[in-house]
């Protein structure tokens, strides 16, 4: 059935995020917050948190162009958007913001966050085809 | 007025808060429907815990501005439990919208952060957040957050409670109590009498609040500033409780409410003043912004004033009597070897303190007493009780007088962060108290006294305030002598319940430190106790005459000192022995309790003749003997150095009038 068909497909694509390392126990965490009263809550959330991360980037990108670069402000983006991508259980994003920090402390932001970026792109990406998929299972019911 | 606006925030807490303290109005439903109030600027994490807290079933709401959960607090006083706030936002920091929620409201306040370093989660401690969460939060942390909030007024409530009681139980003892002490016939009857007087004045407000759940005093905008004019209208050295109650003239506001808040205040006057620990600001800091008088004494007022956990006191008197460096002036003995709390603040603290005070600056509170207490003794009381935690010590401000010892105790008592402040104010206090004594042991003894004292503080509550003046008298020690307060002899209210430890207790030093001031040690300290045990260094905490006059100022004092607060101890007895700061101990504990309980400890310290407060009431052999002779030194009248301290500490105008007014603090809202 269709339905079976997509649910299965739901739960590869899920395990296959946490078995890859995108995402972490937090991701669960949101799912069971979701419920009746809020049948759509996770894929509200990511929704919000790539809303609002975009912005985010921007401004950290900005403060890597300018020059010199503000590492202090840089370190304040850094530390919200670890704060934020963590709480969406984004595990990968999470590690990069990391060691990002670390070589802005070091001041040294050559290059690396580009991978921050491609980390998130690239979950942004997965999260969306998970969600979406979602979505059509829970509708084909 | 109390029964009366007991009752409506009464009514208004049992509304809002589906719990009370005894567990028995809607116990079954909490915690659900715990008002939450969660802070964050990041969208994402606050829709999060949003609805983590939901499915916990809280009341939530959320903010994502500080600006805009502080006016939403200030509007609705009452309208929230909790507050879950994010450190790191844009348009405040979060500890400083931490401090202002301790301030205002006395709301339990949460933090969280991504950043889970050291350094930011001592920061949480030190400015009074209840928990501190590290982001990612889960719901498993944010189920047991209502710990907090029964926390908190179960520490109010008890505080309360027990001021109250320690005053009934006080009573009794005391009477027969009374005859046993020989040596001072008149103070047994100060006492007395003066135990009297608090138990009734402490009744009527106990009364009203004894049977109810004690009514969350709400510190709106309107009667925040009441109260800072008030302050202002006193002067930030004379603004007592009392006073400042007086000039409020706001119907169902205790004095104890004003004490805890008054704590609060000058901590958070301290704070924007840019005290930042270090030693040329030690006096500063201690003592109120404006207040640099307060010296060793302060620290025991502070301490008296309950909110000094009894551990600073004893850390503090620890650390002042330890060291006893002969020095002129008042030597504050480092905190270092108090920092049994190891709070940085407190330990800056006390250096300052050290360095200031010094060199015949002897407390004001002694005219011409030479009290050669070791600033560093006191800052290190400072520290100690600073560290202590929050505890609400009510801010000795008293003028500052060249003492820099006095800015150890103002500072402590200035409310800390609400939250865990305990730390700072109290622990500074602690010290503080200790310092004068000049017995480092104090620290040590102190700090283990103060754990075992936990419950004490509670009981002491006594009207917090006067420890202030007391400790002003307290302070006066010549620290220099070495005599080692036992570190047992303050029993330091531990739990918050300290902060209302009235510093009536004066400390007699002995004469080895030509401690000429006698301090006022809180009641509830049982660090003397604790002191006395420890090998008496000679504390020498001079007979100052002063505070313990008892016999001569016994009726003055009794008359007016608050149970709790007048407990001046008398430390050293003459001749440095090593008068175990048993003394002071037993001085100072008003509190019921502590009045058996220093009895016990301080055996040899008969501070019958010290206490002030009658509650409490020191026995030490040391006194006995000493007493008559050793506390009033002939070359210090009593009078003087009564005077002497009292005018230190404007909280108790002991001096001025021979009516102690102790405004007991009760630490009602020390920060858990």
């Amino acid at each position: 059935m269709d339905r079976n068909r997509l649910r299965n497909q739901v739960a590869s694509m899920r395990r296959s995020l946490f078995d890859q390392g995108y995402l972490d126990d937090q991701f669960i965490q949101l799912e069971e917050l979701q419920d009746d009263t809020n049948p759509n809550f996770v894929e509200e959330i990511v929704t919000l948190f790539y809303n609002d991360s975009a912005r985010l980037i921007q401004n950290i990108e900005q403060a890597l162009n300018s020059s010199p670069i503000d590492f202090c402000k840089l370190d304040d983006y850094m530390h919200q958007f670890k704060g934020s991508s963590s709480s969406i259980g984004a595990k990968k994003v999470t590690n990069e913001c990391t060691a990002f920090r670390e070589y802005c402390n070091a001041e040294n932001a050559e290059g690396s966050f580009q991978q921050v970026k491609q980390e998130y792109a690239i979950l942004k990406r997965k999260l969306e085809v998970y969600l979406q998929t979602v979505r059509q299972a829970s509708q084909t019911a | 007025m109390n029964s009366s606006s007991g009752k409506s925030y009464m009514s208004t807490a049992s509304s809002s808060v589906l719990w009370k303290a005894g567990g028995d109005v809607v116990a079954d439903q909490f915690p659900a429907g715990l008002r939450v109030l969660v802070v964050d600027d990041d969208p994402t994490c606050l829709m999060i815990l949003e609805k983590m807290l939901k499915s916990c079933q809280y009341n939530v709401t959320k903010c994502n501005r500080a600006e805009t959960a502080l006016s939403m607090l200030r509007e609705n006083r009452n309208g929230f439990d909790i507050v879950i706030s994010d450190v790191h936002m844009p348009d405040m920091d979060g500890f400083k919208l931490l401090e202002h929620i301790g301030l205002e409201m006395d709301l339990p306040v949460i933090m969280m952060s991504a950043d889970d370093g050291k350094n930011v989660v001592m920061k949480g401690v030190t400015h009074g957040a209840c928990d501190y969460l590290i982001k990612p939060v889960r719901i498993e942390a944010l189920k047991n957050i209502w710990q907090h909030v029964v926390r908190k007024r179960k520490n109010e409530w008890k505080d309360f409670e027990q001021s109250g009681s320690v005053e009934e139980g006080d009573r009794q003892p005391k009477q027969s109590e009374d005859a046993d002490y020989s040596s001072s016939a008149n103070e047994g009857n100060w006492k007395s009498s003066k135990r009297r007087k608090d138990d009734e004045d402490e009744n009527d407000e106990r009364d009203d609040t004894s049977t109810l759940k004690k009514p969350r005093v709400v510190w709106s905008v309107e009667l925040h500033q009441q109260f800072v004019a008030a302050v202002n209208q006193l002067g930030i050295e004379k603004a007592v409780p009392k006073k400042i109650l007086e000039l409020m003239n706001v119907p169902g506001l205790t004095r104890e409410n004003v004490a805890s808040h008054l704590q609060k205040y000058r901590l958070y006057l301290r704070r924007l003043s840019g005290v930042s620990q270090h030693p040329s600001n030690l006096n500063n800091s201690f003592m109120n912004p404006q207040d640099a008088t307060f010296g060793p004494l302060d620290l025991q007022a502070l301490a008296a004033t309950g909110q000094l956990p009894a551990q600073s006191l004893a850390t503090l008197q620890a650390a002042g009597l330890g060291r006893s460096t002969a020095k002129s002036g008042i030597p504050m003995p480092l905190v270092d070897q108090r920092n049994i709390f190891s709070f940085e603040n407190p330990k800056l603290r006390f250096g300052e303190a050290q360095q200031h005070v010094n060199n015949n600056k002897q407390m004001n509170l002694l005219h011409g007493i030479p009290t050669t207490m070791e600033p560093k003794q006191l800052a290190g009381l400072h520290h100690t009780a600073q560290s202590m935690g929050n505890m609400n010590m009510p801010v000795l401000s008293h003028g500052s007088q060249s003492s820099q010892n006095n800015p150890l105790l103002m500072q402590m008592a200035q409310p800390q962060a609400r939250g865990q402040m305990l730390n700072d104010s109290t622990v500074g206090l602690a010290p503080r108290l200790l310092s004068p004594m000049g017995q480092p042991m104090l620290s040590n003894g102190m700090a283990t006294n103060v754990s075992t004292r936990n419950g004490v503080p509670e009981n002491i509550r006594a009207p917090s305030y006067n420890p202030v003046s007391q400790t002003s008298s307290m302070l006066n020690f010549p620290m220099n002598h070495t005599s080692e307060l036992p570190g047992n002899s303050f029993p330091l209210v531990s739990t918050p319940g300290i902060s209302s430890l009235a510093p009536k207790v004066a400390f007699r030093e002995d004469v080895n430190s030509e401690i000429k001031g006698s301090v006022g040690f809180m009641p509830s300290y049982d660090i003397f106790n604790d002191l006395n045990q420890h090998k008496p260094q000679n504390w020498e905490l001079q007979n100052v005459g002063m505070m313990f006059n008892t016999s001569q100022h016994s009726n003055s004092l009794q008359g007016n000192l608050d149970h709790t607060q007048s407990v001046l101890v008398q430390q050293g007895f003459a001749s440095g022995q090593n008068r175990n700061s048993t003394v002071i101990s037993k001085a100072m504990f008003s509190a019921g309790d502590s009045t058996g309980h220093m009895n016990a400890q301080n055996g040899n310290q008969h501070l019958n003749s010290l206490l002030v407060d009658n509650t409490v009431r020191v026995k030490s052999e040391r006194v006995a003997d000493a007493a008559p002779a050793n506390l009033y030194p002939d070359h210090f009248g009593q009078e003087d150095l009564m005077s002497a301290l009292l005018k230190q500490q404007d909280v108790i105008a002991l001096a001025e009038n021979n009516d102690f007014d102790f405004d007991g603090y009760s630490i009602d809202n020390i920060p858990v």
